[in-house]
């Protein structure tokens, strides 16, 4: 019972950040139509600017804050500098690019970071365990970011469905050409929902920093994840996002946690062990392969452009 | 195929002829290392001109083709492990378990369009991935090392570098050839068709996603002819070789090239790989400079090196 809760828990704060990151990459998908490959680069970035400035100013906190808008400001520098260019290329442009700035992060960050990882260690007062039942005790870290991200993720929907941006955003993943031609500034609003999406991304990343290491590579395979989310959930919609993101969260580490017990069931140990990691790795892209089979725009698809 | 003479011809002729005679360079040179990139290259181009094939000529988008060079190295490296070294058991099973998994993934994924499409291939070629990785008996992550190459009796002799190298070379040209039949077959007119109106086509009454789906599978298997190659050419196969990034390279050498060229795969695959050696015999993070290059090619170079040759008759 213990073990459930606690990996319960877990599923839903890996979600949570999966869908930090993925919320980012359905934006800019579904307002500027651009695949950005560069996004896993974003959340690495995001966390490596944590671990350092965490060092330089002492506070954890003040440092996840100055590594949040140096995030920010990255985004929009790339934004500006490449990728507006790209718009309304073929996705395989798209691709072709942004594959080239994984190459050019990965090595920037070795140049200038060295190939060892990083560990950002968690002040004091986030170590404690937390009573969150009588006699069940969870990480208050862990806590914190499914707390933070819930506060994001509601923000998100303020801002997006409450605000005048947000209605210009939603006109914008509906139909681009109009809001251009009603006199909307559509290249601000388009680096401002990049920039946006990098500062997610990069809360993903330096949320995620003090519990795995961070190295070089780490936003590539949670990518992968990302990008399966937003085709799960239908390109450009959040709240498919925000469900897909969760469903796969859990399903990962459900998947992780319980599945070599249940192998052991029906098969022999031994071959229970090995085939267990490779299956609840393949979970996910099993389970998108049979939501793009049944549905192939996706479970929630955006408006029709 | 307009046999006039100008600098795409030109250009072509020259590689055609320097790999032709590249051994015999090498030979006299006593340069082993450059004969092995070369096999490499030629490799790798083989596998590019599959997956031109399919997205140059035919659309899709494929972003998992390198899933069929871990396909194609597995059947050779598994079936040696087991014991079963002769060529001419192992080839054809990993050409036949690389068109069963195009015949299966393709099937699934061809219903569904762009992005979707790029995203499916993509996760079908991870589970691919973590399959190999999950194979504890024949090396798990860490990969299977082959101790004997492809044995095809007293026909050709793979451990000699040489050739091997001309064994890869006539692969790589008999893959041009046959993609070069298909693409001015019936079969392939329709497939270009599809590329520029599949609605149209559907309405003419062409069964549209037979079509693709033939066309899919035969590009899986050429790549996976160029697995059984690799495997033999290092001596080894991981999963690593499906890794998604690898896939990716694989986008590259071909957007490079030169997207539905017959020959822009192979320019495409020679400048990246020697540009890759190239800048990491320069400096250790040859990334830095090759990243920003993709970048600027995309920016500015559309059509790869065959659209700087001058305007072609596509297809």
């Amino acid at each position: 019972m213990l073990l459930v809760v606690e990996q319960f828990l877990n599923g839903l704060q890996f979600g949570l950040l999966l869908f930090l990151l993925a919320a980012g990459l359905t934006l800019v998908f579904g307002i500027m139509d651009f695949v950005n490959l560069a996004h896993g680069s974003l959340y690495m970035m995001g966390a490596y600017f944590a671990a350092t400035f965490v060092v330089w100013t002492g506070s954890f906190v003040l440092g996840c804050v100055l590594a949040l808008g140096a995030t920010l400001l990255l985004g929009i520098l790339l934004e500006f500098v490449a990728l507006r260019h790209l718009y309304g290329r073929d996705h395989l442009d798209h691709v072709l690019a942004t594959f080239g700035l994984i190459l050019f992060f990965n090595d920037a960050v070795r140049l200038i970071w060295g190939p060892a990882g990083l560990a950002l260690p968690l002040p004091p007062w986030l170590t404690v365990p937390f009573q969150i039942m009588p006699g069940v005790y969870y990480p208050a870290y862990r806590l914190a970011i499914i707390v933070v991200a819930l506060l994001v993720a509601l923000l998100l929907y303020l801002v997006v469905m409450r605000t005048r941006i947000g209605m210009l955003i939603r006109a914008g993943a509906s139909n681009r050409e109009m809001i251009g031609a009603l006199g909307i500034n559509i290249k601000l609003l388009y680096t401002l929902v990049f920039g946006l999406g990098a500062a997610l991304a990069g809360l993903a990343g330096l949320m995620q920093a003090p519990i795995l290491t961070v190295q070089i590579g780490m936003g590539e395979n949670i990518l992968i994840l990302a990008f399966v989310i937003i085709v799960i959930g239908g390109i450009g919609s959040i709240r498919g996002a925000f469900l897909a993101a969760i469903f796969v969260g859990m399903i990962d580490t459900l998947g992780r946690a319980f599945l070599p017990d249940l192998l052991r069931q029906i098969l022999s140990s031994a071959a229970a062990s090995t085939a267990a990691p490779a299956l609840s790795s393949m979970l996910i892209y099993l389970l998108m392969a049979i939501v793009l089979v049944v549905r192939p725009e996706g479970l929630f698809p955006a408006g029709r452009r | 195929m307009k046999a006039s003479l100008n600098a795409r011809t030109i250009i072509v002729a020259l590689v055609v002829a320097g790999l032709l005679l590249l051994p015999v360079y090498t030979t006299l040179s006593g340069n082993v290392f450059g004969l092995t990139l070369f096999t490499r290259i030629i490799i790798y181009a083989l596998a590019a001109a599959s997956l031109n094939l399919i997205m140059g000529y035919g659309g899709m988008m494929s972003f998992g083709h390198a899933a069929y060079l871990g396909i194609g190295g597995y059947a050779v490296g598994i079936l040696a492990h087991e014991g079963i070294g002769s060529g001419f058991i192992q080839w054809p099973v990993a050409l036949a378990a690389s068109a069963l998994f195009a015949l299966v993934i393709g099937a699934l994924s061809l219903r569904t369009r762009g992005v979707y499409f790029i995203m499916i291939t993509l996760a079908f070629a991870q589970m691919a991935y973590y399959v190999a990785s999950g194979l504890a008996r024949y090396g798990g992550d860490d990969g299977l090392t082959i101790y004997k190459r492809s044995d095809f009796g007293g026909l050709i002799d793979l451990s000699n570098r040489v050739q091997f190298y001309y064994l890869c070379l006539g692969c790589l040209f008999g893959g041009i050839y046959l993609i070069w039949r298909i693409v001015n077959s019936r079969f392939g007119m329709v497939v270009q068709g599809l590329r520029s109106n599949e609605r149209r086509m559907q309405a003419i009454g062409f069964p549209v996603n037979r079509y693709k789906l033939v066309c899919f599978v035969i590009a899986g298997t050429i790549c996976g002819l160029a697995g059984a190659l690799l495997a033999n050419n290092t001596d080894f196969v991981s999963p690593a070789a499906m890794y998604w990034t690898r896939s990716g390279d694989l986008m590259v050498m071909v957007i490079l090239g030169g997207m539905g060229s017959l020959f822009g795969p192979v320019l495409g695959t020679i400048a990246f790989l020697l540009l890759e050696e190239a800048l990491s015999q320069f400096t250790e993070y040859w990334a830095l400079i090759m990243g920003p290059l993709l970048l600027l090619i995309v920016l500015f170079a559309r059509g790869g090196i065959d659209g700087m040759l001058g305007r072609a008759r596509r297809g």
